[in-house]
């Protein structure tokens, strides 16, 4: 596998390369099951079910998926803590909880089934960033109930990799592992990658000094252009790996060597594209709210979760050689993009902008309002190329830059040149938006 | 030419103590000194004993630091010596980005630092001109 000039691997090729008409029989027979089971043991599901006048018997194939009720994150709080469990507890080995950073936090449960399918959808993952039992993987997740750790962890070992369950934080000592332990593989966030890679850049090394071949990173949505910036730093092959607490945590979609978008373990998670207005389903290559429906997990199989992250997905067949349905890298969140003066804003397209224009992904949005006038405002930082000497040159800069971001996003931004590292760096998810407008409460 | 050093400079309070204070420590004698300051960051341009050893130090620091050339003129040290350099440039078109002045004990001339707007030949003029340009070594910096 090493050097990648032989054919990629797969974990489960039967599965991962089944036919669509196999894989729709796969999809129906554990549908219609999860859905009864649900209906019998768990009271939400019977209760939203009978209010839209759906029985499981309607439920033929995975074509009646769509007469199913939503399920949103404000479910998961009314029933909070157990309310959605669908086995006795005592069948429950593990739980987990979101950071709660949106809210109220919410909880979910793993029986020793579920662990296993989602060591097996990790390990997928892996196998498609070329990993093999030969390899040291460094997990920088935080390890506890945060799903990240864990879960890379829990697919590592299945393949028979080597984890080293680093967690987050401490960069420094970060750095040292990853030099005296030889890991070839990271798992973290793409903006602690980024963050690792400014560190051993400032303690002196190169990538020459590690042997990571490929980073797995996920849990926050990030660019292309960033990707780039993390493998020429990291010298690496940066994968995305997608997941949700709710669904089960990383691997519920991981990226092949293609890089061009995310194949989802659709013989766990059945993948809608809705209308989040209307909450129709879209055709495929339609882009709208992603929408996941768990049909093999017991102790929590979530139905129709409305994600609020928005991509499009694909059938085609992939050059990788998988048919599982591939979804594009999620633009942003329902609840990520700003609306300043009426124009939607993600900050991934601001992102964009920033590295094009050669910037670091480390930035931060000032949302504010004044006399009923939203303004937004791009904090970067300079970096010693970027530097001109006079007051001339800099203020071109910063309007070279504002320019750029009136492009693509229609308004006018103030850019604000900063000091390398005067922005807060994460070790977990990225804050990148700080919004002062009141508007809510 | 003579090497100047400039740093870019946040408004942020402390900066320039926390920059001079990285020189002091790495034994580098600022010679001259001046601040561009506009309303969301400064520009600090310094003349200094080693250019280079003060470029690492600073960027050890997190500093963005960069290093161009400027040109040291001798101006008479009387009423009226200043007011008739600039207008000998003037006269020549050349054309002055920023200037600033520069200390030096022990000499009958004062000496002043430019930016000119375009370098090409412009050493020539000056010289054509009567204007004596001082070299760095003459000045202790490196």
């Amino acid at each position: 596998m090493k050097g990648g000039n032989e054919v990629e691997g797969y974990y489960q090729p039967e599965i991962e390369t089944a036919t669509r008409e196999e894989m729709k029989v796969i999809q129906s027979e554990r549908l219609i099951r999860t859905v009864k089971r649900v209906y019998e043991n768990v009271p939400h599901y019977r209760k939203k079910m009978e209010e839209m006048g759906v029985t499981p018997e309607d439920i033929k194939s995975v074509d009646d998926l769509c007469k199913l009720p939503f399920n949103y994150k404000q479910d998961l709080r009314d029933t909070y803590p157990y309310g959605m469990f669908a086995v006795p507890m005592k069948d429950v080995v593990r739980l987990h909880a979101s950071s709660g950073t949106t809210g109220k936090q919410i909880v979910v449960g793993y029986t020793e089934n579920d662990m296993d399918l989602w060591a097996d959808c990790c390990a997928r993952a892996f196998t498609a960033a070329g990993c093999t039992d030969e390899d040291m993987v460094h997990v920088s997740y935080g390890y506890g109930l945060f799903t990240g750790g864990l879960g890379a962890d829990g697919g590592a070992r299945k393949l028979g990799a080597t984890a080293i369950p680093v967690s987050s934080g401490n960069t420094q000592r970060q750095i040292t592992i990853l030099k005296d332990f030889g890991s070839t593989i990271l798992c973290c966030t793409p903006s602690y990658a980024l963050h690792i890679a400014e560190t051993l850049h400032d303690m002196g090394y190169t990538k020459d000094d590690i042997k990571l071949k490929a980073g797995i990173f996920g849990a926050e949505p990030w660019t292309n252009e960033m990707r780039k910036q993390i493998e020429d730093m990291l010298g690496l092959k940066a994968f995305d790996i997608y997941g949700l607490t709710e669904i089960i945590g990383p691997g519920v979609g991981f990226e092949c060597s293609e890089q061009t978008g995310m194949h989802i373990n659709e013989d766990h998670f059945i993948v809608e594209v809705i209308d989040p207005d209307t909450g129709d389903v879209l055709p495929d290559g339609t882009q709208g709210e992603l929408v996941f429906s768990c049909i093999t997990k017991e102790a929590f199989p979530i139905l129709r979760y409305r994600t609020r992250d928005i991509g499009v997905i694909t059938r085609e067949k992939c050059s990788c050689g998988r048919t599982l349905v591939k979804m594009t890298k999620p633009r942003g969140r329902t609840d990520d993009m700003l609306i300043i003066r009426g124009v939607n804003v993600f900050p991934s397209q601001i992102e964009t902008v920033l590295i094009e224009k050669g910037y670091t992904a480390n930035y931060q949005i000032v949302v504010d309002r004044e006399n009923n006038f939203d303004s937004i405002e791009v904090r970067v930082e300079l970096s010693p190329e970027n530097f001109r000497d006079t007051v001339k040159g800099l203020d071109k800069q910063a309007k070279e830059l504002s320019e750029g971001l009136k492009v693509i996003l229609g308004i006018n931004a103030k850019v604000i040149l900063m000091e390398p590292n005067s922005l807060p760096r994460s070790e977990g998810k990225a804050v990148r938006v700080v919004d002062k407008r009141k508007l809510l409460d | 030419m003579v090497k100047q050093l400039s740093v870019f400079i946040q408004n942020k309070s402390g900066k320039i103590a926390s920059v001079t204070r990285t020189l002091y420590e790495n034994g580098i004698d600022i010679r001259a000194l001046s601040i561009a300051d506009t309303a969301d960051f400064g520009i600090l341009r310094m003349l200094v004993s080693d250019v280079e050893k003060a470029r690492e130090a600073l960027s050890k620091e997190n500093c963005i630091v960069s290093v161009n050339e400027v040109d040291v003129v001798s101006v008479p040290d009387s009423p009226g010596g200043l007011a008739e350099v600039l207008q000998k440039m003037s006269d020549a078109h050349i054309d002055i980005e920023y200037m600033y002045s520069l200390i030096d004990r022990g000499t009958e001339d004062a000496y002043m630092v430019f930016r000119f707007a375009d370098d090409a030949n412009v050493l020539d003029v000056l010289e054509t001109n009567g204007l004596k340009t001082i070299p760095g070594s003459q000045l202790g910096l490196n």
